[in-house]
């Protein structure tokens, strides 16, 4: 059994708490370099258009630019996720407004804003499309014309303005459908929405003599960052070395970005160091969004409450670029299912190009539409039933040794107690007193995520003092990942985490990691630090045993930083160790571990699986979520009084840290379902291109109580039994208020945000 | 287009700090590139989400929405001063305990915001915190650590 006062028990401060309470953390627009240039882009115009002419001349005139780059100078080669369909800058034509088409570097900010805006562009505009519907119009215009001809690293089956397709199914939905003495169907609709992580893309591109570029930035991998700016540069990885700033949040939205190539660019036609830091606009102009989502689902039951068959059809608008849309699409339709045990499921997905931002990865990936969608139907189904929605849920819920849609097998499923746990912790609290001109409501959801996805590694060394040096590609995006790592390997070590170093994240040298997303920080990069670490460990006990001259099994580790003779106050500390192994005999103590997800695969017996973009993913979390809301029914306004949030997390290493995602994910949720929306007018021009257009909670719209309820059901693959926790906490929010909505006022809103328009709209139609 | 600089004297941290500012920098501007003050921090530049807060003659301002050349003699006090001689302030002590920083980037203008209430009622009400606050948006947190940190220097909250 596990120490409970051990490192990972408590949760001291986060490593990074004082330099950024202090304002010394420093973040990509903090950083000045002898010499710096600041660049500043010249976006597109029109939602799409061809490019006839891109004139630089005066934009060059101006004193102090001194390097311009079009899409005209750039090679042309194509990157993606999955499908490759983007270049660093347009090229023939433009797909978006906001896109970049040319960048400047000039002696100053003023100056290069200036320059981007002298330089002139000639467009022949085209018909845009600018929602899935439009796109698939049978005369609609094409997005891109080249599609068959772009590299995919899996085939979806793609074409006209349908980026990829996918099919995931178990079981005979038609004939349990026939079963069913309740079916409910519905149409559901989601926005999108944008990250507004506090501090927007930037980055530092710096040069050295023989033009390899050093890039600072503020991104999710090092890793991915480098390899995209080499194939955007044509250089080989060797001559890109990217390092990590802090980051000032993420949450999906600081993947590989085209932002980096033209940072680099530059500082290479220049020779010399180049910042880009967008604007607030232009990050919401430029980068990405969640996919809106048009969801068309429909579920079965047995009078008896016994689920049967669900149908599912899912189409995701991917805006301009496929970026991670293949996969994000096949995440929704994975989850769509729910943590239930449906014997019969069918679910259908496209995503379609769209003359908008691209979509992209954030928070939930898909889940969150799918979960909206699905959670709200689980309540309507209830009342079609006449069963308590908690009940169905509990009736239906899936249990350890069930499989997961797909037919990977489920080791540990706690998604019952979760609810019951929300359940019982709202019921336990005294009533809130009501509110004039309100009606009251209590909603409830339950989520299905995972934590285990891609590659990943940890390298340990013992240094000279006995101290360690721990070293990862996982870069902490706010969430804590950095606490987390060195929690876990001083833990394993029994030293205090002071005497645990951690490396910033530098592609030079940091062991390699996919990225930090997909809540897979804790449970990927933590089971390579542990693993890592126990493997040193050993090598440290076989060592101290040649210097003790016994065996290795009598030994074991003391706390504080020695190994000594089981039941014989005999030791030597890790400096004695360390010294000895450098000195005299054994070589320096160190250990690396990597690996690529390797839980159970789907199981191509139980389902049918066309075009999925993953080859494998898994260790679900669980999680439950109610809610108790008012609804003024004059106004049409929404508030959360209450939440409860429970969540697995296999293992808690920093309870605390648990807590802040939980909390953080829910109201982040809170902002999905109530207000945060992006708007595109009819010719493709964004509108919400502010903090005052587009908004985000404030801490007079959260509610004082968000109970965050942390489950601990151990992963059996994780030396300490932690999973993720960074996504789910968003994903029941929406649902978790919509059937809170219900709840208090009987309408049943299926679009978001449920805006007070929405909602009046819905009750006056009761 | 010509540029038209002037000569400012700022008193920023309690020292006498001589630059040359565009007529048309911001305090933000000026604090972050000429005097290498980064801890004051540009979240939109447009007065919405309080990561630029400093103190002016003790109240809360945008440092983003103010022009460097109107500050005059008023005292600045960014977050990189708010602590003193000490190695934290209460507030900023408060924030790291309570485990209320994560990204980070807004944490200035909390630590601001925060200061300016602290100082004129040490033992403010949940009510009087979350309208304190009101003015600055955080994306990680739910602000639920946020509130906790300072009602548990309000000595309201155990």
């Amino acid at each position: 059994m596990r120490d409970p006062d051990t490192a990972a028990r408590r949760s001291p401060p986060r490593l990074d708490a004082a330099d950024k309470a202090t304002g010394r953390a420093r973040y990509a627009d903090d950083i000045r370099l002898p010499g710096m240039l600041h660049a500043a882009i010249h976006t597109s115009q029109q939602a799409h258009a061809r490019i006839v002419a891109c004139r630089t001349d005066a934009a060059l005139a101006l004193p102090g630019v001194h390097a311009i780059v079009t899409g005209a100078d750039i090679a042309g080669t194509r990157w993606g996720g999955i499908v490759k369909d983007e270049t660093m800058l347009a090229r023939d034509k433009v797909r978006y407004v906001g896109e970049p088409i040319a960048a400047v570097a000039a002696i100053d900010a003023a100056t290069a804003i200036r320059a981007a805006a002298a330089i002139e562009v000639d467009y022949e505009p085209l018909r845009c499309v600018l929602s899935p519907d439009a796109a698939l119009a049978r005369d609609a215009p094409l997005v891109h014309e080249g599609f068959a001809a772009y590299v995919k690293t899996v085939d979806g089956g793609g074409h006209g303005n349908i980026v990829f397709e996918t099919d995931v199914a178990e079981g005979d939905v038609d004939h349990a459908f026939a079963q069913c003495d309740a079916i409910v169907e519905g149409t559901f609709e989601t926005q999108a929405q944008h990250h507004v992580y506090l501090e927007t893309n930037g980055c530092v591109a710096d040069v050295d003599a023989s033009g390899r570029i050093t890039l600072y930035a503020s991104c999710q991998s090092v890793h991915h960052a480098q390899q995209r700016v080499a194939e955007e540069l044509g250089e080989p990885m060797a001559r890109i070395r990217v390092i990590a700033t802090r980051v000032g949040g993420a949450f999906g939205g600081k993947h590989a970005s085209n932002l980096h190539s033209i940072a680099a660019w530059l500082a290479r036609a220049a020779r010399r160091p180049v910042k880009l830091v967008l604007s607030r606009m232009q990050d919401f102009e430029v980068q990405r969004s969640r996919h809106p989502a048009r969801i068309w689902m429909k579920t079965g039951a047995r009078r008896d409450g016994t689920i049967l068959a669900r149908d599912v059809r899912v189409t995701l608008d991917g805006g301009a670029y496929a970026d991670e849309s293949p996969a994000v699409l096949a995440f929704a339709l994975l989850m769509s299912r729910g943590p239930y045990r449906i014997p019969n499921v069918r679910a259908h997905g496209a995503v379609v190009y769209t003359n908008k931002l691209r979509a992209g990865s954030f928070r939930g990936f898909g889940n969150p539409q799918a979960t909206f969608a699905g959670e709200s139907q689980i309540d309507d189904l209830a009342a079609s039933l006449g069963i308590d929605s908690c009940e169905l849920r509990l009736r239906n819920a899936m249990r350890a040794g069930d499989t997961a849609f797909g037919g990977q097998p489920v080791a540990s499923c706690i998604v019952g107690d979760a609810l019951m746990r929300v359940r019982d912790a709202q019921r336990a609290a005294s009533p809130l007193s009501p509110r004039e001109g309100t009606q009251r409501g209590i909603g409830f959801a339950v989520m299905s995520h995972i934590s285990g996805l891609m590659g990943t590694s940890a390298t340990v060394q013992l240094r000279t003092d006995g101290s360690i040096a721990l070293a990862t590609g996982c870069v902490d995006i706010g969430q804590g990942a950095d606490t987390v790592m060195v929690q876990m390997c001083a833990e394993l070590l029994g030293v205090p985490i002071e005497r645990v170093s951690y490396a910033q994240q530098d592609s030079d040298v940091s062991p390699y990691n996919w990225k930090t997303a997909g809540s897979r920080s804790t449970y990927m990069t933590g089971r390579a630090v542990s693993v890592a670490t126990i493997e040193m460990r050993q090598r440290m006990i076989d060592q101290a045993a040649q210097m003790m001259e016994c065996a290795a099994a009598d030994l074991e580790l003391v706390p504080g930083g020695a190994v000594g003779l089981v039941g014989i106050p005999k030791r030597v500390s890790f400096k004695d160790i360390a010294l000895h192994s450098l000195f005299r005999s054994g070589g320096p103590i160190a250990a690396t571990h990597g690996f690529v997800f390797d839980g159970p695969g789907f199981d191509p017996k139980r389902a049918s699986i066309h075009r999925l973009a993953f080859a494998n993913l898994g260790v679900y979390t669980f999680g439950a979520h109610c809610v108790e809301v008012d609804v003024d029914t004059a106004t049409g306004a929404v508030a959360v009084r209450r939440a409860w949030c429970a969540h697995d997390v296999g293992h808690a290493i920093n309870p605390v840290s648990c807590e802040g995602q939980i909390q953080g994910g829910f109201v982040q949720g809170m902002g999905y379902a109530l207000t945060e929306a992006l708007h595109w007018n009819d010719d493709g021009w964004l509108t919400t291109t502010t903090l005052a257009d587009y908004k985000i909670p404030g801490a007079l719209d959260v509610p004082p109580d968000i109970h965050a309820i942390v489950l601990e059901d151990p992963e059996p693959s994780h030396p300490l039994g932690a999973k993720g926790i960074g996504e789910p906490s968003l994903v029941g929010a929406a649902p978790a208020i919509a059937n809170a909505i219900r709840a208090a006022t009987g309408v049943r809103l299926t679009t978001l945000p449920m805006t007070p328009e929405r909602v009046l709209d819905a009750l006056e139609t009761r | 287009m010509r540029e038209h600089n002037v000569r400012c004297t700022l008193n920023v941290n309690a020292t006498m700090r001589d630059t040359l500012v565009r007529v048309d920098a911001t305090l933000l501007e000026v604090l972050r590139e000429n005097l290498d003050l980064t801890g004051t921090k540009r979240g939109c530049n447009h007065g919405v989400c309080g990561a630029c807060n400093v103190l002016l003659d003790g109240t809360l301002v945008r440092s983003c929405l103010m022009l460097a050349v109107d500050v005059g003699e008023r005292a600045i006090v960014t977050v990189e001063a708010v602590a003193g001689a000490r190695p934290f302030s209460d507030v900023q002590r408060a924030l790291i305990d309570a485990g209320a920083i994560q990204c980070g980037f807004c944490t200035p203008g909390f630590v601001m915001a925060l200061t300016a209430l602290f100082a004129h009622d040490p033992r403010p009400t949940r009510a009087a915190i979350r309208a304190a606050i009101s003015g600055n948006l955080c994306r990680c947190s739910g602000y639920v650590k946020i509130v906790e940190a300072a009602e548990r220097l309000a000595g309201v909250a155990p």
